[in-house]
């Protein structure tokens, strides 16, 4: 039986109950030391789901890690599991591609509270044997990085050539920066945000109403119940996609453009190709995602805020960082909007840090640090050749 | 023309009053180039002087650049972003042949004054000869190889001569710890006292600018 037939019935059976069925490795850590979350709970055993790429050097100095977003996982390059869609970044990270792993050692795992193997809400409780559902503990974006951090020392790296991500991965870049700034050369956040603002924690929140009020939830006890909140889900899902576009995008891709009809129909069917577009990305997106680890999740989004512990401050959370950063954004991005991206790279110049920052022309919307931007992976592959330059490490044969 | 990264920075092949900029600068200090461009003299900073070189660059094109070769570039405009910057935060804060292209041309001096210990400003002199008599004679703005734009379309809202920033720098209480001229030819001659013959004389100006 193949992986992606043993996780056709969804993301959370792939291995709860039974063995590791997915691609890629998972490791349990924190077995002797727990990790300890900001909440204050200890958790032990942490499972960690992860995928490599490309060879790790003699010195160990040529390891990239990749952060995936809020519906991300670690299947970066290959084709996904249960969708079979291309990895998430497979346009950014690759043999001979920005991130070449032909030179670079490259690393992603599942963040903590995730649903793709890694410790999260719908994994059995070690010490009750039971789903977590709701007992889980709030995580946060420094739960999530100290958990990476497990799996980087795991590998035998104390130094971490780059860290990378967008949208929440930005957050996770940020964070380790600011945790572990002796063990990052370089950090790359794009699309992102050094706190989360109202307008992301509201539409965050309408998520996550989606999902609690729908009955299959069951008060978060759906695993228990053999029931699964995928309508809650799909409207989540399909909220949120929202805010990953732009309106120039969906104009253009979908005007006031019918769905396989020449008229509308007076009714509440899906007339619009718009319309059916989301539904479809919404009952697709269930198929893979777990609602609770939604909820984790977005929750850890909405307590970031890096200044938070400097009263505020965000400078002096970066102040003399000895960390090399690209701050990309996008024009068109309004969820992470440029303004944000600018306050980062305002309070590293403020710390007196090395920061470069760029705004990318695109008319894409959110995502389009997942798409095909050439500027924006022009920019990327320049500043990662330059750090390895700065680095030591071999320049890329020309 | 970008310094391939790769290839090293010819010493000889950047322009004259980039070199003369350079030539201020004391190795191993750090350096802002507020309006970088493509990121030239940044670059050779920091590969002939260890230099530790920032930039800020206000083309997407010019950051790309830089950003390509290594250099720690902000996209930005000079005119707003210096004030996010700390007191002394540099050695030295350079504007090179943009002075001329601010809307307030004095703030933004007062502004690298405070973020670096010492500034360095080059700008083309308006009361160059030819220029005098261009405008004696054709009656028309002057329009130049070095200045390229005619006055509907010219980023240069605010020309001033050699004697201007000299009485602007009195003013602002900055001590000049050197300046330069450059005639026609390119040869660089040094301002000090003759202030006037500068002047005339002058095509560009580099001053090196302390509190």
């Amino acid at each position: 039986m193949s992986a992606h037939e043993a996780n056709a019935s969804g993301a959370e059976k792939a291995y709860a109950n039974g063995p590791w069925t997915l691609p890629g490795h998972r490791v349990c850590l924190a077995k002797e030391t727990p990790l300890r979350l900001d909440s204050g709970v200890k958790l032990h055993d942490v499972h960690i789901a992860y995928d490599t790429w490309g060879t790790l050097n003699a010195d160990k100095s040529n390891a990239i890690l990749v952060c995936h977003a809020l519906t991300g996982d670690h299947y970066v390059v290959d084709p996904h599991p249960i969708t079979g869609k291309p990895g998430w970044w497979s346009n950014v990270v690759g043999p001979g591609r920005v991130i070449d792993t032909d030179r670079y050692f490259v690393i992603c795992s599942n963040i903590l509270g995730g649903c793709m193997g890694t410790t999260g809400p719908q994994d059995i409780n070690p010490d009750t044997q039971k789903p977590w559902g709701l007992e889980f503990p709030v995580i946060t974006i420094g739960d999530m990085v100290r958990a990476q951090k497990l799996l980087i020392e795991h590998l035998g790296i104390e130094t971490l050539f780059a860290v990378a991500g967008g949208s929440m991965g930005g957050m996770q870049v940020l964070e380790w920066a600011y945790q572990f700034p002796e063990s990052v050369f370089a950090a790359i956040p794009i699309a992102t945000a050094a706190r989360h603002s109202a307008q992301n924690i509201a539409f965050n929140e309408v998520g996550r109403q989606a999902i609690m009020s729908d009955p299959d939830w069951c008060e978060g006890d759906y695993h228990s119940q053999d029931k699964h909140p995928h309508r809650g889900l799909a409207v989540a899902r399909m909220a949120a996609h929202i805010t990953y576009l732009s309106e120039t995008a969906l104009t253009r891709k979908f005007g006031r453009s019918l769905q396989d009809r020449d008229a509308v129909t007076y009714g509440f069917d899906a007339d619009f190709q718009v319309e059916s577009y989301l539904r479809h990305q919404g009952s697709t997106f269930v198929d893979r995602f777990d609602a609770n680890s939604y909820l984790y999740i977005t929750r850890a989004m909405d307590y970031f805020d890096l200044g938070q512990h400097h009263d505020g401050q965000l400078a002096r959370a970066f102040k003399d960082t000895p960390v090399r950063f690209l701050v990309m954004s996008f024009t068109s991005d309004w969820l992470y909007p440029t303004r944000e991206n600018r306050e980062i790279v305002h309070a590293l110049n403020a710390g007196a840090a090395n920061v470069s920052f760029v705004e990318i022309e695109s008319d894409k919307g959110h995502d389009a640090f997942l798409l095909d931007e050439p500027e924006f992976h022009k920019v990327f592959e320049g500043f990662l050749e330059g750090c390895a330059e700065h680095r030591g490490l071999q320049r890329k044969p020309t | 023309m970008m310094m391939a990264a790769d290839g090293g920075a010819n010493p000889k092949s950047i322009r004259i009053d980039l070199q003369l900029i350079a030539d201020m600068i004391e190795p191993g200090t750090r350096v802002l180039d507020a309006g970088c461009g493509n990121g030239m003299l940044l670059d050779y900073l920091w590969r002939e002087k260890q230099v530790d070189a920032r930039g800020i660059e206000i083309s997407t094109q010019g950051v790309q650049a830089c950003v390509s070769a290594g250099l720690s570039v902000v996209q930005g405009n000079v005119e707003t972003d210096l004030k996010d910057y700390p007191d002394d935060a540099f050695d030295y804060v350079i504007l090179s042949q943009t002075l001329q292209a601010m809307h307030e041309p004095r703030e933004v001096l007062a502004q690298m004054m405070r973020i670096g210990k010492r500034a360095i400003v080059s700008l083309p002199n308006f009361a160059y000869w030819r220029l005098r008599l261009y405008i004696m004679f054709k009656g028309r703005m002057p329009v130049s190889d070095k200045l390229p734009y005619e006055w509907y379309n010219t980023p240069n809202i605010h020309f001033c001569t050699i004697s201007d920033f000299v009485a602007l720098a009195q003013e602002m209480n900055l001590s000049i710890e050197k300046s330069l001229f450059l005639d026609e030819e390119g040869t660089s001659k040094t301002i000090g006292k003759s202030i006037l013959a500068a002047n005339w004389l002058g095509e560009q100006a580099v001053f090196l600018l302390r509190k």
